[in-house]
């Protein structure tokens, strides 16, 4: 990776991390409704793994699919940050047109297939994503997030089994934050070492690795990814990672102690990446304080501006997207009579 | 023209759409090697193949979310649950993604999915082989939801519903899969959309959907014995339905009668008889009837079960008290 790379990833980072806090001001001025999930703590995951996959260049790129704390992997996978801003302010320019909202954004042309709020249930649509990859020999793959808590679920089970057996090209990557919700790992699931639960059990190529360090991710990511691509099997890869925010707005935090949020806040992955830069003469402090402040305009005058500023969709339009708005009439109807 | 029973419509249905779209796949238990519960693939599998007809694990809900998910990518799975009532262990793919995706994206994906299964009572399968069940799929918004009543239909709507653009469920039936119509040599379609008037009559309108609109045939038989002249209306399609077609068969015999196999409550009876009182409610001049299954699991003891399921003495039975003969 080059200098510039490494300063690229930086500022993406910090920008992500950006995004969500000002998403964060924004629903506490009651511009943003519903449920909000923030992926801060977790940024260096879906950098690190989606930099080494094929993202930004539209309907090539390989399919992505995620939870409900959706926002950066839309964003890394190609989705314009203005777009998805808007969808968070339930504007018709939003990514789903304002019918989705934070836990449902989409974009169909960069092939991020959504977020979904069903725990578990991307698991079998990522794989089929994968199924129709294979099927048409595009030599694409499926990447599917999700976390650790999702692995409780009869999908990840189901669809580990069928992941394998039929060798789909699809990556699942487990972003292990350490809590269901509110709930420990460790009162939730018997086996912690969340990799483990699928090597021999469905015989498929899996392994653990530190999510917070961006380096580190890319390392395993293109590892994985390679052998997916490749030899068209699936992997499961699974990440040590943190969010540093509650599970949703309405978190207080109490399962959890001051003193682990300190720990692994000595872990933010930007604050590792930024000091790896600084020590190896890439950007001075100074740098990465322009980054921020270029960042936080841009998120400000344009993000939020283009938010604010867009539409609301027509009530009119209530009904539209139910079903095919156009439907052919051979195979619809009416029926003659 | 040829002779054909139910099964071989699906079949037929089945192959040329798959010879002509390769996008076409199947997926479902023991669809493939085994050639299918009612053979509705048998012999395909040796032609397209493990990786067009695919045999899948016992994992409804996910194989439906991976014909789901293959769907939103330009396939067009048509997936086969053995009864309807295991699909319910699919309900989160198919009501909380494939009837949604589209919307929650706005436009921007689709899921043109195909879910074929046998949803109604045979004999003594007992409680949970016998379930219905039209009732939950036609409460989805974002589903289609068909019940071809014969070959016809079996053949010409799964040919529409795998080249429709919207998820379809089709609810066939365990007693209708021998069933036998003359059907064309040559290609057709049937609309996915559209009750259809079966038997015209003046006296009064008997409504039936999948297996109950044969109930209601045998019932309009014995009643022109009697000398009442009932039309039989074929919902063909309970989502969307067709209230402009019953608004005038109601508006031409002022009586009504609806035949379904599943139990009463939050039922299409109450579907359809709301739709009428909004629609045409001074066109009727007597009480409408609903003929429907026991309120209780269905019993496996065959006295048991003959008494909780409609049948044709019933729908008879329902039209002598419309028309006020009892």
């Amino acid at each position: 990776m080059n200098d510039a790379d490494k300063k690229r990833l930086l500022r993406e980072m910090i920008f992500y991390r950006r995004f969500e806090d000002r998403t964060f001001e924004a629903y506490m001025e009651r511009k943003i409704g519903g449920f909000l999930h923030l992926y801060s703590g977790q940024e260096a995951v879906a950098t690190g793994v989606l930099e080494m996959a094929v993202v930004g260049k539209g309907k090539e790129n390989d399919y992505v699919i995620t939870g409900y704390r959706d926002h950066i992997h839309a964003i890394k996978t190609g989705a314009p940050p203005r777009e998805v801003m808007a969808e968070l302010y339930g504007k018709e320019t939003g990514s789903s047109k304002g019918r989705g909202g934070s836990m449902h954004i989409f974009d169909a042309n960069q092939n991020f297939m959504g977020g979904y709020a069903l725990v578990g249930q991307p698991f079998p649509l990522a794989a089929g994503l994968a199924l129709g990859a294979k099927h048409k020999g595009t030599k694409q793959i499926a990447i599917c997030f999700l976390g650790d808590g999702a692995n409780n679920q009869g999908t990840f089970h189901e669809t580990m089994n069928m992941a394998s057996i039929w060798n789909l090209p699809v990556l699942f990557v487990c972003e292990n934050n350490g809590y269901a919700i509110g709930t420990h790992i460790a009162r939730s699931t018997a086996q912690p070492s969340q990799y483990k639960r699928v090597d021999t059990a469905y015989n498929m190529k899996s392994s653990q690795h530190d999510g917070m360090d961006i380096e580190e991710v890319m390392a395993a990511a293109k590892q994985a990814i390679d052998y997916v691509r490749n030899e068209e099997k699936p992997y499961f890869i699974e990440f040590m990672t943190y969010r540093f925010r509650g599970h949703s707005m309405s978190d207080a935090k109490g399962y959890r102690t001051k003193e682990e949020e300190a720990e692994w806040e000595k872990r933010d992955p930007i604050k590792i990446f930024s000091k790896k830069l600084i020590e190896a003469g890439v950007l001075k402090e100074a740098d990465i304080k322009a980054m921020e402040k270029e960042i936080d305009d841009e998120i400000e005058n344009d993000i939020i501006k283009f938010a604010e500023e867009s539409p609301e969709p027509k009530v009119e339009e209530l009904t539209r997207y139910v079903l095919d708005d156009n439907p052919d009439p051979r195979w619809i109807g009416p029926l003659q009579k | 023209m040829a002779e054909t029973a139910y099964w071989e419509a699906i079949r037929r249905a089945h192959d040329e759409e798959m010879a002509r779209d390769p996008m076409v796949i199947a997926m479902g238990e023991d669809i493939g090697v085994a050639g299918g519960t009612y053979k509705a693939t048998s012999g395909l599998f040796d032609k397209y193949g493990e990786t067009r007809i695919i045999d899948c694990p016992i994992s409804e809900n996910s194989y439906t979310g991976i014909g789901i998910g293959a769907s939103m990518v330009g396939m067009r799975p048509i997936i086969e649950i053995m009864s309807i009532n295991f699909a319910l262990l699919a309900l989160d793919t198919i009501v909380n993604a494939a009837a949604k995706i589209r919307y929650m994206s706005g436009g921007q994906l689709e899921c043109p999915i195909v879910m074929r299964t046998p949803g109604g009572t045979a004999h003594q399968l007992a409680a949970q082989h016998s379930a219905r069940l039209a009732r939950m799929f036609m409460s989805t918004s974002g589903l289609r939801v068909v019940t071809p009543r014969g070959p016809l239909d079996a053949y010409g709507m799964l040919k529409s519903a795998i080249r429709s653009n919207d998820p379809v469920i089709i609810i066939e039936h365990e007693q209708m899969y021998n069933l036998k119509e003359e059907i064309p040599d040559e290609e057709f379609f049937r609309p996915l959309e559209g009750a259809e008037v079966i038997r015209e009559g003046t006296d009064i309108t008997l409504i039936g959907y999948n297996y109950s609109v044969h109930l209601c045939m045998a019932a309009a038989e014995r009643l022109a014995k009697d000398g009442i002249s009932a039309e039989v209306v074929d919902l063909r399609s309970l989502k969307p339905i067709d209230r402009e077609t019953i608004r005038k068969s109601v508006e031409k015999t002022h009586k009504v009668l609806v035949a379904e196999e599943d139990e009463a409550p939050v039922g299409v009876g109450s579907e359809i008889i709301t739709g009428i009182m909004e629609d045409c409610f001074f066109a009727l001049d007597s009480q409408p009837v609903r003929i429907h299954a026991a309120d209780v699991p269905v019993p496996y003891n065959h006295k048991l079960e003959k008494a909780a399921i409609p049948n044709a003495d019933d729908v008879y039975q329902g039209a002598l008290k419309v028309m006020g003969k009892i």
